[in-house]
């Protein structure tokens, strides 16, 4: 794509250009768009903005004009003068973004011989390159959240940023719901203090609410509640979006789509370049395999995932960028702005989860403003076909439903405490003001901040005993600094908010069947194919196989923090469990799959076998209406069951399930099990619970009312191990318990504390230490969704139909294939289970008697 | 893994399983000691006691009540079986500077805890110097009738041993489903507990540190449950090399 697009619409000569780019822009027979003369025009009258337009509107070069017309204008310095430092800071939340940046900036840059050097500065880039670029710095700095947050600790930041004179933020609402963006908004709040005139230029894709953003961009005060300026395109053809047509039986559940395969596979074909989007590294694998089994005429098609080595994504992105590829099946790594050449198709399996979501995918095809797009939506199982076409109703209506900024957590903001300390000494009164110019630290209460201002010192415990340890201390000024140089080097190593599990990197070796154990050197001659998740491989043993960067490969050994593996002969695979990337479906796109059941007219857009099956559901059970939910109780085998259809998402309906077999157990009913899918939840017992709803001894608006979420919530948080792992992730990014960092593990013995022991301690003596607010805070607004249970329970209310059954339903059939594939035990039930596999009575008896000994 | 930091009464409800070891009956308690019956000692390994501020000192904050924790444990213990002996079987402390930390409070408990019982430290990695300061005595090792104790397993012992060091836990599935524990580790001549301070983690018992202790087919764990220790063969312990 090239950096500013053919338009007619505007008289560029009218415009306040420098020559070079009048020259070029009419060379090229081009004129620049209203909406880049429009930010360029706010940004010469020193106004920040937020510009909103959908992927393909050449917004993310759009946010350089100002940039580059302003390096271009500024006199170049003389002999023996300084040479200006930072001009503009780029930053993004992918790594592969800021690369291919630079690519693409390059071109009009060298054609307009532009004075511009521009470099990118990732957690990729070789420290020599670093160093340079503190005593060299370029004018355009393209980097990550991360190494903004790690440039301001250094003393020399305000000299660093001394000429600062825009950051450019883009793909803004993605970054700004998560961790790393309250990170973000920190880090500016200090570029503020360092640089009062600094601007902002915010590019987003649509959003449900731009004003979240607007406020983001700006310095706030308790007072007035300032906003950005606003330049919003509007979105060019409508996409032509399908859903896959198949003959095959689509599957009940699962996420494989396997059935799909040929169907895509004929896709790829008639395209020129295809982008597969899916929700998992692990349905990335399985679908390039699939693929590749299939491909007869092997047509180039390439994998691309976060796990996998540098070197291997970024031949790819090359590939990519050449048009020398068919396809690339790919996970949320590539889901944001990357420019990949000619992309004619994109393909998303599985359900996007959500409209926006959707939206900014499909953006990734074509990337001309007045064409459509096209894409093709896979469905992975039958509730997902309803998903698929709420979604695609969804983007021709326009409809977002993108999450709310929300306010910062305070994890986050103990980090960045001690990043600014690690620059120099701070006053806390100063601090707290700036703080608090950061949009999600606004409403940030003063006690709050000296909460974690003291749990940075030392530890923030109620028991003061750490003083003499503290990390930052009050001087006779009133200042705080550092005790001791060693405390900035531990924030360097620990800055950041991503958390990952603990990653082993896999490495090939040839000696196959020997032991990795011995001490053998010859052992690590092979190449690194990428990272994955130690749980993951705890489960196997020598000689299991699995799949990896589209290889089927054998389980050899673990020596410290490397995995051997070799090649497998066979080509049946245990596939990786990866932890990341299933988020539940968006509120809004479950409540359309609600009122698509209900209407049976809507149906004829669905393919005939679900059209088929939603028509079994009304024959032999109900259909329940939008407002209300539908309850199915029903015995099978030597168990009863009851299925509720919430349709909120997996995490509320674990929280549902959880919350609703305490309250069962109390009725009597005494379930045994439960299971949560996307759409649905079943619990299981030996009781009719049928019969018990029947006669009234179990009420079905007891148990789902209200004040579920109280008590019964407060008392099962706090022993939760959602609960704990939430934890864990607070603890790191606060600082109280350093990252793994790879190659630093010693074998064998644990050097670290399990956040899990910290956890228990802390429940116990200190129950409102500042870190366990933060769990708390982070446990109910995310892996909880408690709110979503909050709204549900409340929609439901007087809402419940019950229909007890003689068998299972058609529509109960996908959560009950979901039974038995939870592979984690919760603590209520270790106990029953290891006294299932625990010696009996017998053999205690005799090994009392020493027998067997 | 411990299942949460219990109560002082869950601390004392556990049931102990009866086993013969050495000759001797020992009971292991589910909170992770164990009693030699014939002289009534109360073991107990790897208390690493003041953990917390030995993480502090290197700007490791980490909570400062694991020591009172870890005490108030072991009293219900003691409470529960009234030993005539106490046994700690090394690193009970976590550095060695660490038993100077002590709080005025935890030496006031260790007093109540050993008035007119005796009190044993064993010496551990962690702790070599001993803690000549706080009631007891002090060794490298104990014999008690045909058991040996020590801090660090002695691969080429072949009698009777009791030893920690290791933390050891172990791991099952049953029915797709996992289950992590710590244990005591034995195969009917070796005996390695489980850690007991509340801020220690524990080693898998598959982890090659544990290469040559056992005798494979023998080993049993004894899993820690909430109320009861289970005992598992070792054919259903996850990554045990046979």
């Amino acid at each position: 794509m090239n950096l500013f697009e053919h338009s007619k619409e505007n008289d560029s000569a009218a415009f306040n250009l420098p020559p070079q780019f009048i020259d070029w822009f009419s060379k090229k027979g081009w004129q620049p768009r209203a909406h880049q003369l429009e930010l360029l025009n706010n940004a010469e009258s020193g106004q920040s903005t937020l510009l909103i337009a959908p992927t393909g509107a050449g917004k993310t070069l759009a946010g350089f004009l100002p940039a580059l017309v302003d390096i271009t204008r500024r006199p170049e310095p003389k002999a023996g003068q300084i040479k200006p430092g930072i001009h503009t800071l780029y930053i993004s939340p992918l790594k592969a973004l800021a690369v291919d940046i630079e690519r693409n900036l390059s071109a009009p840059v060298s054609e307009m011989d532009l004075p511009v050097r521009v470099e990118t500065r990732t957690g990729d880039t070789p420290t020599s390159k670093r160093q340079r670029q503190k005593l060299n710095p370029p004018d355009i700095l393209l980097t990550t959240p991360e190494q903004l947050s790690l440039l301001i600790s250094h003393p020399d930041a305000s000299r660093f940023f001394g000429d600062l004179r825009y950051v450019i933020f883009d793909e803004l609402h993605s970054l700004v719901t998560s961790k790393r963006g309250h990170l973000l908004s920190l880090a500016l709040s200090r570029l503020w203090q360092l640089v009062p005139n600094v601007q902002t230029i915010g590019l987003s894709a649509t959003v449900a609410d731009p004003d979240d953003l607007r406020r983001w961009l700006v310095p706030q005060n308790c007072t007035t509640i300032p906003l950005s300026e606003l330049v919003t395109v509007d979105g060019g053809a409508k996409p032509d979006i399908t859903i896959l047509k198949t003959e095959q039986r689509i599957p009940w559940s699962g996420h494989s789509a396997r059935y799909a395969m040929q169907g895509v596979l004929d896709a790829i074909k008639a395209h020129q370049t295809t982008l597969i989007f899916v929700n998992t590294r692990s349905q990335a694998e399985l679908i390039f395999r699939e693929l590749w089994t299939i491909n007869e005429d092997s047509l180039p098609i390439a994998l691309h995932h976060g796990s996998l080595d540098v070197s291997q994504r970024r031949r790819v992105e090359q590939a990519m960028a050449t048009n020398s590829l068919r396809a690339v099946v790919a996970t949320s790594t590539l889901d944001l702005g990357i420019d990949w050449g000619d992309v004619d198709l994109v393909i998303h399996v599985g359900s996007p989860k959500g409209a926006s979501r959707l939206a900014q995918r499909i953006g990734r095809a074509n990337h001309r403003m007045d064409e459509a797009s096209r894409a093709i939506l896979v469905p992975a199982n039958r509730f997902e076909v309803m998903e698929c076409q709420a979604a695609l109703d969804a983007n021709y209506l326009g409809a977002q439903d993108t999450p709310p900024v929300g306010d910062g957590t305070l994890d986050v903001l103990c980090q960045h405490i001690l990043g600014v300390a690690c620059s120099g000494p701070f006053f806390p009164d100063a601090l707290y003001q700036e703080v608090t110019s950061a949009e999600p630290y606004a409403r940030l209460s003063r006690e709050q901040f000296d909460q974690c201002l003291q749990f940075v010192a030392n530890g923030g415990y109620a028991l003061r005993s750490y003083d003499r340890y503290a990390r930052i201390r009050e001087t006779t000024d009133g200042s705080w600094r550092i005790t001791h140089p060693s405390v900035a080097q531990q924030y360097r190593l620990n800055a950041g908010t991503i958390i990952e599990a603990p990653m082993l990197n896999i490495r090939m070796t040839r000696n196959r069947g020997k032991s990795c154990l011995a001490g053998n050197k010859a052992m690590r001659g092979g190449p690194m194919l990428g990272k994955i998740e130690e749980l993951f491989l705890e489960m196997l043993t020598q000689g299991d196989t699995f799949l990896f960067a589209g290889k089927v490969l054998r389980f050899e050994g673990i020596r410290e923090n490397e995995c051997f593996v070799s090649n497998a002969q066979s080509s049946d695979a245990k596939i990786p469990a990866y932890a990341g990337g299933k988020f539940p479906t968006t509120t809004y796109l479950s409540e359309q799959v609600r009122k698509m059941i209900d209407n049976p007219e809507s149906w004829d857009k669905l393919p005939e076998q679900v059209s088929q099956w939603l028509g079994y559901q009304k024959q032999f059970s109900v259909l329940p209406k939008p407002g209300e939910m539908l309850v199915e109780t029903f015995p099978r085998g030597e168990r009863f069951y009851m299925v509720a259809y919430p349709f909120e998402g997996r995490l509320a309906h674990q929280t549902l399930c959880i919350l609703l077999t305490r309250r069962m157990e109390r009725a009597g009913a005494h379930p045994i099990g439960f299971v949560a899918s996307d759409y649905a939840i079943a619990i299981w017992g030996m009781k009719d619970f049928g019969a018990m709803i029947a006669s009234g001894k179990m009420s079905l608006s007891e148990l789902f009312s209200e004040d579920m979420l109280g008590d019964d919530l407060e008392e099962w948080l706090d022993e939760s191990f959602i609960f704990k792992r939430t934890f864990r992730h607070c603890a790191v990014i606060a600082g109280l318990i350093d990252k793994r960092h790879p190659g630093k593990e010693k074998s064998g013995r644990q050097v670290t504390v399990s956040a899990d022991l910290i956890y228990d301690v802390l429940r116990s003596h200190d129950p409102n230490h500042i870190l366990m607010q933060a769990t708390r805070h982070d446990a109910r607004a995310g892996f909880l969704d408690v709110a979503r249970v909050g709204s549900l329970l409340s929609r439901i209310k007087g809402r419940i139909v019950h229909k007890n059954l003689e068998r299972i339903s058609p529509l109960a059939v996908p959560v009950m294939l979901e039974i038995g594939k939870e592979s984690i035990a919760s603590d209520e039930t270790s106990d029953a289970l290891m006294e299932e596999v625990s010696m009996n009575g017998d053999d205690i008896v005799r090994e009392a008697m020493g027998v067997d000994f | 893994m411990r299942s949460g930091l219990k109560t002082i009464k869950d601390t004392q409800a556990g049931q102990p399983l009866e086993i013969t070891f050495g000759g001797d009956e020992l009971l292991l308690d589910p909170a992770g000691i164990l009693i030699i019956k014939s002289i009534n000692a109360l073991v107990v390994a790897d208390l690493h006691l003041e953990k917390g501020s030995s993480f502090a000192r290197r700007g490791q904050f980490l909570p400062p009540y694991d020591t009172a924790a870890t005490l108030a444990r072991l009293t219900a213990l003691v409470d529960k079986y009234n030993p005539s002996i106490i046994v700690s079987l090394g690193d009970s402390f976590h550095d060695d500077e660490a038993s100077h930390r002590l709080s005025d409070s935890t030496l006031e408990t260790l007093q109540t805890m050993t008035h007119e019982r005796q009190m044993v430290w064993i010496t551990g990695n962690h702790d070599p110097s001993p803690p000549s300061h706080l009631p007891g005595q002090c060794y490298e090792e104990l014999a008690i009738g045909k058991i040996v104790l020590r801090h660090i397993p002695d691969t080429s012992y072949k009698g009777h041993e009791i030893s920690g060091h290791l933390h050891p836990c172990a791991q099952i599935q049953v029915r797709g489903k996992k289950v992590r524990r710590a244990c005591f580790a034995c195969d009917g001549a070796r005996m390695i507990m489980p850690s007991f301070g509340v801020l220690t983690g524990g080693l898998n018992l598959a982890d090659r540190a544990f290469n040559g202790l056992f005798h494979s087919a023998k080993l049993r764990a004894y899993m820690q449950g909430k109320d009861k220790v289970f005992p598992i063969s070792s054919e259903n312990i996850i990554g045990l090399r046979r």
